[in-house]
């Protein structure tokens, strides 16, 4: 106490003049400074320096130079950026839909589900666990055509012929985003069994006792009442398939985003300008894009799960 | 500059009065990790330290993925090596970013460079200066599975001498099950791999093409030469069907694992291949042509005096690279990492050409040809795409080698701004 008592009146009178509500605040923000700094500093500082670096024209070697909007005038004038947005939106436009699909279908009988219920819950989220390179490397293995391709070896016993899976422009994406969805439903599965726990069962009790069919339970019920669940996951799962580069670089590393760039995402182009070309300049302007598709398409399912 | 030399003359002669008590120069060595790399270079830091007492050189390595990035971080914050190790592809980023300085012409005379190294090391040379040495290159052969040779009735003994023979060879060792997918591969085909660099300096040559003009900034092959050139290499899957992109994954792998009959790799697989335990293979020089003329494509990693060294490490620096690209060195290498010496003395002596390994990549050194890349692995990926528009998307050879010319040309112009 002494030592406070010292300091305040070393402050000249200023702290002890204010009132403890102020003093509260002051210390609040006080801690709350350090990771507001951290954050500053390791996140938002960095981000603005994109902004910069998009306009110039530095290759790690060579010092940067202000170039103005030269860098988004070639980013849109490259077809393979063209391609590589549309293979973004593939991932986003097919990943998110069956993966939320697949797991509300499997945390919905999941959850009535009695017997062992904890144990298949775990063998869900088990690939979750999982490292994504060594899965793609699995899944690669997989894809191989005959002698060694699981899948294949199956197809050609049956009289199918081998598909050529990630030596196809048509389904080498699905084929890639095949494993990407099998990893990310353990996650989904928990928030939607979780989602499911919170409906109070009274609500079907008296839907019951109403007569009302499943059906009717599972679209006037479960579904309105899971919205914020439901939220939750579009944002979460379509914000990892737009960033989605793990799987796809692993899989094909001989020819990262191949074949023909059938499945090259954003990312993974960023990463190829920045750390295997070095055009640092030219990296920034693609992030500086990927943000502003982030950030509307984030804006844009926000609002419309909150308006329905 | 006199002033300079003077000065590092003076500190050299201080270094040597020095050297019997106190201070000896430490100056700095960077490559990546490859175990048996660094330990090839602990033992030249070694034998060097011996002869030069003054001096202490410190090695410092780590991974080959981010290795551009953190020399160039490190130099720029006037950090990093002394002696710094590059492959030969980098040079110009190196020169760029002020990161490495030309070798003296007193310490190493151009024309002795010229007559003793082979004539690849040219790639180093920027004006009338040289920027680095390698100790060790590179080059490719084709390796062959004696195994399958002997089971499809082949003299394992005698492997394919021209491209025709190669085919020929193929066809003999692919094998189909029922539905015709292959089982086991005559020839693989991995543009990925080294297949780009055959396609690129050798196939081209050999169907009488070139593949760059103007010191590698014009793309050339965009002509019948080239057409062939592609032609002959996609024809191996379409035609002949004695191989198919992506199978074993890896050519390298289908080879490793009994299930290629013939793969055209680099002196670097051979730890890889020596590992093998199921079959005996050999290794042979790239077919030639029906003319009988032949090609390869040489690399390497060399090593240059960074732009940090100044005064007595300068002099140190200059000291330990004449060392690590002197023969003695070379053989040193040779026997520990089983790259070839870059200096012909040391790689052509009598017992090293008869060498059933070592012998087919040597006499390939002779008239190999090396890369100027810009950027390798755009450049790369740019054969990667040609075939696979012709393999997998069908399209005319010809459509597709424009492409790639246009593309890479694309590639070329943009690193000279």
């Amino acid at each position: 106490m002494s030592v406070i008592a010292q300091r305040e009146a070393a402050s000249g009178g200023l702290w002890s003049r204010m009132s403890l509500g102020q003093k509260q605040v002051i210390w609040a923000w006080g801690f709350l400074a350090v990771p507001l700094i951290f954050y500053v500093v390791i996140r938002f500082w960095p981000t603005f320096q994109a902004f910069y670096l998009s306009v110039t024209d530095w290759t790690i070697t060579k010092p940067a130079s202000f170039v103005g909007l030269e860098n988004y005038k070639r980013l849109s004038a490259d077809p393979l950026f063209w391609q590589v947005f549309r293979n973004t939106f593939m991932y986003l436009i097919l990943g998110t839909p069956i993966s939320l699909l697949i797991s509300f279908v499997v945390a919905y009988y999941l959850d009535r589900v009695r017997f062992m219920h904890s144990f298949i819950r775990a063998l869900y989220f088990l690939p979750f666990l999982t490292t994504a390179a060594a899965m793609a490397w699995v899944w690669r293995w997989f894809y191989q055509p005959v002698p060694i391709g699981v899948i294949n070896d199956i197809l050609s016993s049956l009289g199918i012929p081998q598909q050529p899976f990630l030596r196809s422009t048509s389904q080498a994406l699905p084929a890639v985003l095949a494993p990407a969805i099998w990893a990310g439903l353990g996650f989904q599965i928990i928030i939607f069994l979780a989602g499911l726990r919170a409906i109070p069962v009274t609500y079907y009790e008296a839907a019951r006792i109403d007569g009302l069919s499943e059906w009717a339970i599972l679209r006037k019920i479960t579904l309105p009442l899971l919205k914020p669940t439901l939220v939750f996951l579009v944002v979460f799962s379509s914000i990892g398939f737009l960033r989605i580069f793990d799987q796809v670089y692993n899989i094909n590393t001989n020819d990262p985003g191949g074949p023909l760039n059938s499945t090259k995402p954003l990312v993974l182009m960023i990463y190829q300008t920045a750390f295997s070309s070095y055009e640092m300049g030219y990296a920034a302007a693609q992030t500086v894009v990927l943000f502003l598709i982030l950030l509307v398409i984030s804006l844009i399912q926000l609002r419309i799960m909150r308006d329905r | 500059m006199r002033f300079r030399h003077l000065l590092a003359s003076v500190a050299i002669g201080f270094a040597t009065l020095a050297a019997s008590g106190a201070k000896a120069v430490e100056i700095e060595y960077w490559q990546y990790v490859f175990d048996t790399r660094v330990k090839a270079m602990n033992q030249l830091i070694a034998k060097f330290q011996e002869t030069n007492p003054d001096i202490k050189v410190k090695q410092t390595t780590f991974p080959y993925a981010d290795y551009q990035t953190k020399v160039a971080a490190a130099i720029l914050a006037g950090q990093g090596p002394d002696v710094v190790q590059l492959f030969y592809g980098w040079t110009d980023n190196f020169i760029a970013g002020k990161m490495i300085r030309p070798l003296r012409a007193e310490a190493f005379p151009t024309a002795d460079i010229e007559r003793d190294f082979f004539p690849i090391v040219s790639a180093m040379k920027r004006g009338n200066d040289y920027y680095g040495l390698p100790t060790a290159v590179r080059s490719l052969a084709l390796f062959y599975n004696k195994k399958a040779f002997k089971d499809a009735g082949l003299d394992p003994n005698n492997p394919p001498k021209t491209l025709d023979e190669l085919v020929a060879a193929a066809e003999k060792t692919t094998k189909r099950d029922g539905s015709g997918n292959i089982v086991s591969a005559g020839m693989t085909l991995d543009m990925a791999g080294q297949d780009h660099q055959w396609w690129r300096e050798v196939l081209v040559r050999q169907f009488g093409g070139v593949p760059y003009t103007d010191n590698d900034t014009k793309v050339a092959y965009n002509d019948e030469a080239g057409l062939k050139a592609l032609t002959f290499y996609t024809d191996l899957q379409k035609k002949h069907k004695v191989g198919q992109v992506g199978f074993m994954d890896e050519g390298q792998a289908a080879f490793r694992a009994g299930l290629a009959a013939m793969t055209i790799d680099g002196t670097f697989r051979l730890g890889a291949f020596n590992a093998i335990k199921g079959f005996e293979w050999g290794v042979t020089e790239l077919p030639a042509n029906a003319q009988g003329m032949r090609s390869n494509y040489a690399s390497y990693f060399a090593n240059a005096i960074t732009t940090k060294a100044e005064g007595e490490k300068l002099a140190a620096a200059e000291k330990f690279l004449a060392y690590v690209s002197s023969p003695e060195a070379m053989k040193i290498w040779m026997e520990v990492v089983g790259e070839l010496p870059a200096r012909r003395a040391a790689a052509l002596t009598p017992e090293n050409i008869a060498h059933p390994v070592y012998g087919p990549f040597l006499k390939g050194l002779d008239y190999a040809h090396t890369t100027l890349f810009k950027d390798e692995a755009a450049q790369r990926q740019v054969a990667i795409d040609m075939a696979n528009r012709v393999l997998i998307g069908g399209e005319d050879p010809k459509a597709s080698l424009a492409k790639a010319a246009e593309d890479e040309q694309a590639i070329l112009d943009r690193a000279k701004r």
